[in-house]
């Protein structure tokens, strides 16, 4: 088995286009950041959509993705169990802090176990007692953290981070930056990561791609 | 599977009982003897005259006072108070409104009875035909009154598209007075999105039943008027003549729109000349602004005047003219007719129920097709849904009407399945815009934490949308009160609803229980939205992002 998350000559073709304007061919093993960096309007985001199984109507991908072994690339994004960080934390508003996190649980945990498992994701992002609060109530690194328990409780085999750290503020950034990219780490997670901030790419410490066509 | 055909179900079921309803209405009209039956009363040219003047003059007002409004009050303090007034004036039966004007106008309506004696002399009401005038004026100011909160309704919701702020500002900044900078900067991106509603507004201004009943002239009454009278009567003989004159009211209609389609043209030419002449009237934004509020308010406090005269009707004990109010309160009419409104409630309100809950559940169906294949409702297929409103509801009912009969469905299915028709677009207009408004990104994330498409929906979308869901219920019901055609000729005379009956009431005199009946038109549509603001004011109570 092939630990990590394998493409395998990805390409991406817009509607309408010939030429494909994303090429990448390339592994990431797990708990490393593989960066890949480009202007805005370079596709980055498509990329990232592809790699999760939601690209846009008319868009033409071809190559293969593997996740540890597994053949993702036909698969519906719910099956996939790769992980995403938008530039928003995108909690659902019309969820308590503890809502947010149940929503992502396995429905194989039940009863006591359940409460347990979140209260546990809190206290490790620091967060302990939030479960009742309202998401609308939280500062925006309180935010950022509860999205990256979220996404940590469904499981993943891998994560996939927007930009994740460009509307923070300066002094959360480095911080929340720090907490998350540790957090993959200790879950063994391969992360790809989307930027246009030279600082989130150093502090990633991984290889970086363009894998852009101009 | 099922909601895989969701869209193709939604559109058939729009657009095959208007094309049923055309062929049934077209084939009597040509049966020989129809159309020279039509061409022998001697009201037609009359009747043809009134719905053209009525339609297109309450259309072009009704225009112009929400281009005003927009252009002069966006932003205002009154602009927020007019705006919490439309989804009320909106959801107020067509009926119901008219009722209410007609009370105020009346020769022994409120406002001869505010100047009398002193200001007029009159001890009894004068015998002047204010109401129900031979020009069909009163009628027009009913139509616009009640056009003006669906067209402000409309642009409100098509303006964020428009990107108006911004127009605005620049057009400022060069110099532009408000009212000029909205018309040469943010009309020409506006109009495109409100062509379908005014041409909407534009069929049932000529063409509506019940408002031409209360308030328009009688002999003769504008074409649908008549057509409508023709086609309730027992006598079979008249059918072929309705649908002539129904065939000939489609014909008017579709000239009507074509004629304003040249004269826009005609107006968006001038309008381009104008704006390269670079006039800035700034002087005449003041001017503007007051006479959109005058206009505004003169019209809203017209409307909401006539409904207090008329529920305060219900209660009056002796109320002789030229009292201000009634010597004494009363809850005589409302015991005497308590069995009779209990019941003609209880119907209006199982059949908005079912036709609004079948329309939102139908819609939701549609949306959620369209987000789950990534792919919006081609142009055409969303002109489809628009067909109900704009084909108009008098050439189409006669037709439905004769179906009905062959295939035996008259009855309560077959007002069901009518009102359906006509509550649907509302309720796609209603839902389409907040529903599609959704972050997509909401729905990926769900995803990729393991969500199927039915968890997407039934724990995502359906909970961020509950208060346009119930807006749109509210909606739905609110129409499918103030349907009187479809209720009228497809019931066989055996199903009655409050609308039915406050128009049937209107022409006698009973003023007392008219005003009950149309008390109750209200109510119903006022519960329906008081429950769209209250049940997810009090669900999201304890959080604030969904409290906007």
């Amino acid at each position: 088995m092939k630990a990590g998350l394998h493409m395998h000559d990805l390409r991406i073709t817009a509607p309408g286009a010939d030429a494909p304007f994303v090429r990448l061919d390339g592994q990431v093993p797990p708990g490393q950041v593989l960066t890949v960096m480009g202007p805005s309007g370079s596709g980055k985001s498509t990329l990232l959509a592809a790699l999760i199984g939601s690209l846009p109507a008319g868009f033409r991908l071809s190559g293969a993705i593997t996740l540890n072994g597994r053949a993702v690339t036909g698969l519906p994004t719910e099956a996939r169990r790769i992980g995403i960080l938008f530039q928003d934390p995108l909690l659902f508003p019309h969820l308590s802090v503890a809502g947010n996190l149940a929503f992502a649980l396995p429905r194989g945990l039940r009863g006591a176990a359940r409460a347990e498992t979140i209260e546990a994701a809190l206290e490790e992002a620091g967060l302990g007692g939030f479960g009742p609060r309202d998401p609308a109530t939280l500062s925006g690194g309180e935010r950022a953290r509860v999205a990256l328990m979220r996404t940590l409780l469904a499981a993943p085999e891998a994560l996939l981070l927007d930009e994740p750290f460009s509307r923070l503020d300066a002094a959360r950034r480095a911080q929340i930056r720090a907490f998350t990219f540790a957090t993959a780490r200790a879950h063994g997670l391969p992360v790809v990561l989307v930027t246009h901030d030279v600082q989130d790419a150093e502090a990633a410490a991984g290889p970086i791609v363009s894998p852009f066509a101009d | 599977m099922i909601l895989r055909a969701a869209p193709a179900l939604v559109l058939s079921l729009m657009a095959l009982p208007v094309a049923a309803g055309l062929l049934g209405t077209i084939g009597p009209a040509l049966r020989p003897g129809a159309l020279e039956a039509l061409l022998a009363w001697p009201g037609l040219a009359r009747a043809i005259a009134l719905s053209l003047v009525t339609g297109l003059s309450s259309t072009v007002l009704a225009l112009a006072v929400v281009v005003l409004i927009l252009a002069t009050l966006s932003e205002s303090r009154a602009f927020t108070a007019l705006r919490r007034l439309l989804s009320p004036l909106l959801a107020l039966p067509h009926a119901a409104a008219a009722l209410g004007l007609a009370f105020l106008i009346a020769p022994s309506g409120w406002i001869a009875r505010a100047l009398s004696p002193w200001a007029t002399g009159w001890s009894v009401p004068p015998d002047a035909l204010i109401l129900n005038d031979p020009f069909g004026l009163s009628l027009t100011l009913g139509l616009v009154a009640k056009e003006i909160p669906f067209l402000l309704l409309m642009a409100l919701a098509a303006l964020p598209q428009t990107g108006a702020p911004a127009r605005q500002v620049l057009a400022a900044s060069l110099g532009y007075g408000r009212a000029s900078g909205f018309v040469f900067a943010v009309l020409p991106a506006l109009y495109p999105l409100l062509r379908l509603p005014c041409l909407a507004v534009l069929a049932y201004g000529m063409t509506s039943v019940e408002m031409g009943m209360i308030l328009g002239p009688g002999l003769p009454p504008p074409l649908s008027v008549q057509v409508a009278l023709w086609s309730a009567q027992a006598d079979l003989a008249t059918r072929p003549l309705a649908a002539a004159g129904a065939l000939v009211q489609l014909g008017l209609v579709a000239a009507a729109m074509g004629l304003w389609l040249l004269a826009e043209r005609a107006v968006i030419r001038l309008l381009r000349r104008a704006t390269m002449a670079g006039l800035r009237a700034r002087a005449l934004d003041a001017p503007l602004a007051a006479l959109a509020l005058t206009l505004g308010a003169g019209l809203g406090g017209a409307l909401a005047l006539g409904l207090a005269g008329l529920a305060l009707w219900s209660f009056a004990g002796s109320w002789t003219f030229p009292d201000l109010l009634p010597q004494t309160l009363t809850f005589t009419i409302w015991q005497r007719a308590g069995m009779g409104l209990t019941a003609t409630t209880l119907t209006t309100l199982a059949l908005a129920l079912a036709s609004a809950v079948v329309a939102l559940a139908l819609v939701l169906a549609l949306l959620e097709a369209e987000a789950r294949q990534g792919r919006r409702l081609s142009l055409p297929a969303q002109a489809i849904l628009w067909l109900p409103l704009l084909v108009p509801q008098i050439a189409l009912l006669p037709g439905l009407q004769a179906l009905a009969l062959q295939l035996g469905a008259g009855g309560a299915a077959a007002v069901f399945a009518g009102h359906l028709v006509f509550v649907l677009p509302y309720v796609f207009l209603s839902l389409s815009a907040p529903f599609r408004a959704i972050d997509p990104r909401l729905a990926t994330l769900a995803a990729s934490l393991g969500a199927g498409p039915d968890r997407r929906f039934w724990h995502l979308r359906l909970p961020l949308l509950l208060r346009p869901a119930l807006t749109a219920l509210a909606v739905g019901l609110a129409v499918s009160v103030g349907q009187y055609l479809p209720t009228l000729l497809l019931g066989g005379g055996r199903v009655t609803t409050l609308t039915t009956e406050a128009v049937a009431l209107s022409s006698g005199g009973n003023r007392r229980l008219i005003g009950a009946y149309a008390l109750l038109q209200m109510l119903l549509p006022t519960l329906g939205f008081a429950l769209a603001i209250l049940v997810p004011a009090l669900a999201f109570r304890h959080r604030k992002a969904m409290q906007r």
